[in-house]
């Protein structure tokens, strides 16, 4: 891991109770902020990272030294404009870019929590980062934002605080994890506790690096989140650097390669235990049974303006379980818009340069800023 | 803009809530904004209409009314309005009772198949007729259940809705269509314009 300098973090000293029963207080939150805040404190706009994502949003990256996660979508002139608005992105809890988590030390035993931090859910993360709206005074956000596990917590936050944002964008997500959602995730998790290096999350008190089982799981991972058309296109059955199949197990083809390749440089800035306590959360999160069955329910109690957006080759989160939302949306008479955008670039269409995309984001936010 | 639009805008009472189902590139949506400051929410059917939409400040969802109408509770719009396109519907009948469900009054226009210009090209080529309206071939149109203003009319007997209101477009005029006239809007209007209740 890098050495972590230039990380802003808010010290939450409001002690925080966890949906897993457990309470926390003075943890640290680690955010970053974009464009300014006006006078009138109204063009805030708070951006939900995904699973592997971070507070850097866009920009260089100062741990990685590459571009922020959504550097497409946010920055100046941008869809998420930063001459307009003041952009907050906080690390969840749980992660491993400052914000509390698995890899910080236990203040009572003075050891590395490991798998003694508590479980953290979606609930929680919100519930962490809402602390930031006061920390900024801000009294109610122009938008929440966020694709993925991001849109999950966009979902979550106004169901939590349905007067605090004005307009609400959840991506490409979903109310709740379906089972193949989840049996991804678990694939993901049982990788890393087969790495012998992983010893039962201990592994950074023992100075070793469960970096194979880590790796695997970002191929598996990364599988998800492209459609097979995508793959087809940009991989077909290309060789790698050879003429011919080898008869052996080296990457023959391209796509072994670029899979090899994707898990090698995420183990170099994601924690592994990070890595199994945010797909549990994400697993772990049912708005629907949270209101007993009724996803409307959530969103009861919020005047916001809702727009959701999924993408037709997305297969993890498709686009029935985006338009459940809406229809959630529609049968309590909320202001929803929706539309699916085309694209070939699978789950990760979000994160990418398609331009119908960023055009639409643009156009609702700055369209919707102007009759706020 | 379109005279049928204005026509629809005027048959809107001011603050109230409306559905227009396929509502195109969101032209009848504005106007219903800024001339009657209604809320106004759409479904369209192409992606391409509905970010224009959007670039617009409307607020609408992708969809197909025959299968997206069923999210919206019963009487959730004042009005639902549903413009030229009852025609290319699969099952008519379903789709009227599911407006003035979602709807406590529909709004529903029609080119009208009766028009005298359709019959005389049926009547004299032979062939499906093509015409300003009614632009496409028999194998390329979507309108696989055309009607006459008439036939519209027995359909509201037929199905037992009330028509509230009926108006005929005849090269930019609007008339009232009643029993008396019914022959003659038949054969002259291009649309009929209906405000229809349960």
């Amino acid at each position: 891991m890098n050495i972590k300098e230039n990380i802003k973090t808010l010290v939450i000293k409001k002690p925080l109770k966890l949906d897993c029963g457990k309470t926390i207080n003075n943890f640290p939150l680690a955010y970053e902020t974009y464009g300014s805040l006006n006078k009138n404190k109204d063009n805030a706009i708070l951006v939900f990272h995904a699973l592997t994502g971070d507070q850097f949003v866009t920009g260089i990256n100062p741990v990685t030294k590459k571009d922020g996660w959504w550097s497409y979508a946010v920055g100046p002139n941008k869809s998420i404009d930063t001459n307009k608005y003041f952009v907050i992105c906080a690390n969840v809890i749980g992660g491993c870019m400052g914000s509390f988590g698995p890899s910080h030390k236990n203040p009572d035993t003075n050891k590395i929590y490991g798998t003694d931090f508590p479980v953290i859910t979606i609930n929680d993360m919100v519930n962490a980062q809402v602390n930031l709206l006061d920390h900024f005074e801000i009294k109610k956000l122009f938008s929440v934002v966020g694709g993925s596990m991001g849109g999950m917590q966009v979902l979550q936050f106004i169901s939590n605080y349905p007067d605090k944002a004005n307009t609400v964008v959840p991506i490409a997500c979903t109310s709740n994890h379906s089972a193949q959602n989840i049996a991804f995730n678990e694939l993901g998790r049982q990788a890393i506790a087969s790495d012998h290096n992983w010893s039962d999350g201990k592994y950074l008190s023992n100075n070793t690096l469960p970096d194979k089982g880590l790796s695997v799981a970002r191929m598996a991972a990364h599988i998800t989140y492209l459609s097979k058309k995508g793959l087809q296109e940009k991989f077909g059955r290309k060789l790698q650097e050879r003429d011919a199949l080898k008869f052996g197990f080296d990457a023959d083809f391209q796509i072994e390669s670029y899979l090899r390749y994707q898990g090698s440089v995420f183990v170099d800035r994601f924690d592994a235990n990070s890595y199994l306590y945010i797909t549990r959360a994400m697993d772990y999160f049912d708005l629907v049974k949270q209101f007993d069955g009724n996803l409307s329910n959530a969103f009861k109690k919020t005047k916001a303006k809702f727009f959701i957006i999924s993408f037709t080759s997305d297969w993890l989160y498709p686009t029935q379980e985006n338009k459940d939302i809406v229809i959630a949306l529609n049968a309590i008479g909320a202001d929803v818009g929706f539309v699916e955008i085309k694209s070939d670039k699978g789950h990760d269409s979000f994160l990418l340069d398609v331009p119908d995309f960023l055009k639409t984001l643009k156009n609702f936010l700055d369209k919707s800023y102007l009759e706020k | 803009m379109k005279t049928e639009y204005k026509i629809i805008v005027d048959l809107i009472e001011e603050k109230t809530r409306v559905l227009d189902v396929g509502c195109d590139d969101g032209t009848l949506m504005e106007s219903l904004k800024k001339d009657k400051n209604v809320d106004a929410r759409g479904i369209e059917i192409s992606k391409d209409k509905v970010q224009t939409c959007v670039s617009k400040g409307l607020t609408v969802i992708e969809g197909n009314a025959e299968l997206d109408l069923k999210q919206f509770p019963n009487d959730s719009f004042d009005y639902v309005v549903l413009g030229q396109t009852l025609q290319a519907f699969v099952n008519p009948e379903i789709v009227i009772k599911e407006l003035l469900r979602v709807g406590k009054k529909a709004i529903i226009t029609i080119p009208n198949f009766g028009h005298w210009k359709v019959r005389l090209n049926l009547l004299i080529k032979g062939t499906m007729p093509i015409t300003e309206s009614l632009p496409n071939d028999w194998y390329n149109t979507p309108n696989i259940h055309m009607c006459t203003i008439k036939d519209f009319v027995k359909f509201s007997k037929i199905i037992n809705f009330k028509i509230f209101k009926s108006l005929a477009l005849t090269n930019k005029n609007i008339s009232n269509i009643n029993n008396s006239n019914l022959f003659y809007k038949n054969l002259f209007a291009e649309l009929g314009i209906f405000l229809i209740e349960k």
